[in-house]
């Protein structure tokens, strides 16, 4: 595997998509600092110079939702390159909504919704969106899927297959390749299109209850493989859940959602640490979230 | 094999019912002393085999309702998913389709025999009409049916409206569209067969209606038999293409021709174009052996 940070980081500039290596880096150590430490590494990595694989996405005063039916007014939210934002809330206050209007899927009603400052005017490859269940295509095997991202950029195709089974291998169903979706578990489709959706290099990694279907030891299990596969890839990542633990334990900052509003952001001490659960900001922090999705 | 043996008893059956009304000439309200034995219409039909007219009767019928069903097919698929994906293509073409739907293919007899110059492109015409239709509303309904998180996943990897024509539209409608085209198929062969005894020259209905008029009633039976033998092997070949072509559906909750798919120990159908059965899944995901693994499921995506 020839992939490094530079191979990656060459893929910045426009027009150099078709063959060029973006599969799993195997080198986390060093991009450890770009990827995975949340505001202070992205801004150390920037200082000095090196390109920044993530992307910030702002909403300045957006109302979203459909034109008949705003689910979230007047949303203020800015997600710095890199970081890791989660976004909890009660079922049925937005939280799809958000996520589907940064990937471009529904425009936003008012205000603006950009990226890296330019508005945001549809969906693109740069925005992976990973959905709760069932976004595989059926009828290709979890190879083909993998591939499918890599096809729609054009890379050459034995490029494509080789990369797609290096991701595949990454979140550990190298042996599942071949099979089709329906034959897998709910935890093994989950981990597919978790490799479909960085195989391609995206910039920003936009996740609707990935694990929301899955039970509590595979959700663990899940989250400690985004943890480990996302670190090095350096995407700007928002990640939509309705379990505040979840929240606590993957995101640099968490934002809370309810009754049609952004009611807080709040950035989350030592995030990515299991040990870090009973910390006391930890706990302090856990008990207000709750206090404020119950009210 | 046991379930061969029982398909062939009963056929049998039937057949040697049939030989025993007929030969005793029973007459109990149903008149059967008119009717021409199993073995007459054998005769006949080992004699019209041995002939060119047979032969040219049948590629005659073969070739018209391939070429109206495919071109049926073609303009079917096309026509539903624009309807299905487009505002304005539902607004120009559904009011028409609608209105010209319920008149009976055979019904256009006029209006073929007025708009084409020959009897040829008119029964094809007639054909095409009939299979249209049914293509065209099922592949509509199975479009229209697609999970739109599939068409969700392409577009947020920057796919474009033809990768999601190819991607996701056709291989997700593949099911819906091939119980169109077996459901086309069948309404094809009754409209061939009663626009060759209207206005055709050769062809297996012609060939029917002609022993009708000059009292052959065996020749009559030799038509209807190779009206059902190939209608039998045509609707056989898209049932069987169109597994080949869906064989990533969970197989339960797709049973075609309602056959149980029950684990079967014994060795499946022969026939070279038979698929592999995708049941019994394995028990256990871990006795699946990598790599070579019999169940995997080949690459026949359209990228």
């Amino acid at each position: 595997m020839s992939t490094s940070s530079e191979t990656r980081e060459t893929r910045e500039t426009p027009g150099t998509s078709s063959g060029t290596a973006v599969g799993p880096t195997t080198g986390r150590a060093t991009d450890q600092t770009t990827g995975h430490a949340g505001h202070a590494g992205h801004a150390k990595g920037r200082d000095a110079g090196a390109p920044v694989r993530g992307t910030r996405l702002t909403l300045r005063a957006a109302t979203l939702g459909r034109p008949d039916a705003a689910a979230l007014a007047d949303v203020d939210l800015d997600v710095p390159p890199g970081e890791i934002l989660t976004v909890v809330g009660p079922s049925g206050c937005g939280k799809s909504t958000l996520l589907r209007t940064l990937a471009g899927l529904l425009p936003a009603l008012t205000g603006a919704v950009e990226q890296d400052g330019r508005p945001i005017g549809g969906p693109a490859a740069d925005r992976a969106l990973v959905f709760q269940e069932d976004a595989l295509l059926p009828w290709r095997t979890l190879l083909a899927n993998v591939e499918l991202p890599l096809a729609i950029q054009g890379t050459p195709r034995a490029d494509r297959r080789k990369l797609a089974a290096d991701w595949l291998e990454r979140v550990g169903l190298a042996d599942r390749a071949r099979q089709l979706p329906h034959r897998v578990s709910g935890g093994q489709r989950q981990r597919a299109q978790l490799a479909r959706a960085l195989a391609a290099g995206p910039r920003a990694v936009l996740m609707d209850e990935p694990f929301g279907a899955l039970d509590a030891q595979t959700r663990a299990g899940m989250q400690d493989l985004l943890v480990e596969v996302l670190r090095g890839t350096g995407a700007t990542v928002v990640f939509v859940t309705h379990d505040v633990d979840e929240a606590l334990f993957l995101g640099d900052r968490v934002a809370l959602l309810g009754a049609g509003s952004l009611v807080a952001v709040r950035d989350v001490p030592r995030p990515r640490e299991r040990a870090a659960h009973d910390d006391p900001a930890r706990v302090a922090l856990r008990h207000a979230v709750l206090t404020s999705l119950n009210t | 094999m046991t379930r061969y043996a029982l398909r062939a008893a009963s056929v049998a059956a039937a057949l040697g019912l049939w030989q025993l009304l007929t030969s005793l000439n029973i007459d109990l309200w149903l008149r059967f002393s008119q009717f021409p034995t199993v073995a007459d219409v054998a005769r006949t039909f080992a004699d019209r085999l041995a002939g060119d007219d047979y032969w040219t009767d049948l590629t005659d019928s073969l070739t018209r309702i391939l070429t109206g069903f495919l071109l049926a097919a073609v303009a079917g698929i096309a026509t539903g998913v624009l309807v299905a994906r487009s505002r304005l293509a539902e607004d120009l073409l559904g009011p028409i389709l609608e209105v010209v739907r319920p008149i009976p293919a055979i019904a256009l007899v006029p209006v073929a025999i007025l708009l084409f110059p020959s009897n040829e492109q008119g029964i094809v015409f007639i054909t095409f009409t009939a299979a249209f239709f049914p293509v065209m509303v099922s592949t509509r309904h199975a479009v229209r049916a697609l999970a739109p998180g599939w068409e969700e996943a392409v577009r947020t990897m920057g796919g474009g409206r033809w990768r999601i024509l190819g991607s996701v539209v056709l291989p997700g409608a593949l099911p819906g569209i091939f119980g169109g085209l077996s459901v086309g198929l069948g309404v094809s062969w009754i409209c061939v067969i009663s626009a060759e005894m209207i206005s055709g020259q050769y062809g297996v209905g012609y060939r029917t209606w002609q022993d009708y008029t000059v009292i052959d009633y065996p020749g009559v039976f030799v038509g209807m038999v190779t009206i059902g033998v190939l209608g039998w092997a045509t609707s056989t070949a898209v049932e069987l293409l169109g597994r080949r072509l869906t064989r990533w559906l969970p197989r339960t909750s797709y049973v075609p021709s309602g056959r149980p798919r029950t684990p079967r120990p014994e060795p499946t159908a022969p026939g070279p174009t038979a698929p592999e059965p995708t049941y019994p899944a394995p028990a256990a995901p871990a006795a699946v052996p990598t790599g070579t693994d019999p169940e995997e499921a080949r690459d026949e995506h359209l990228v």
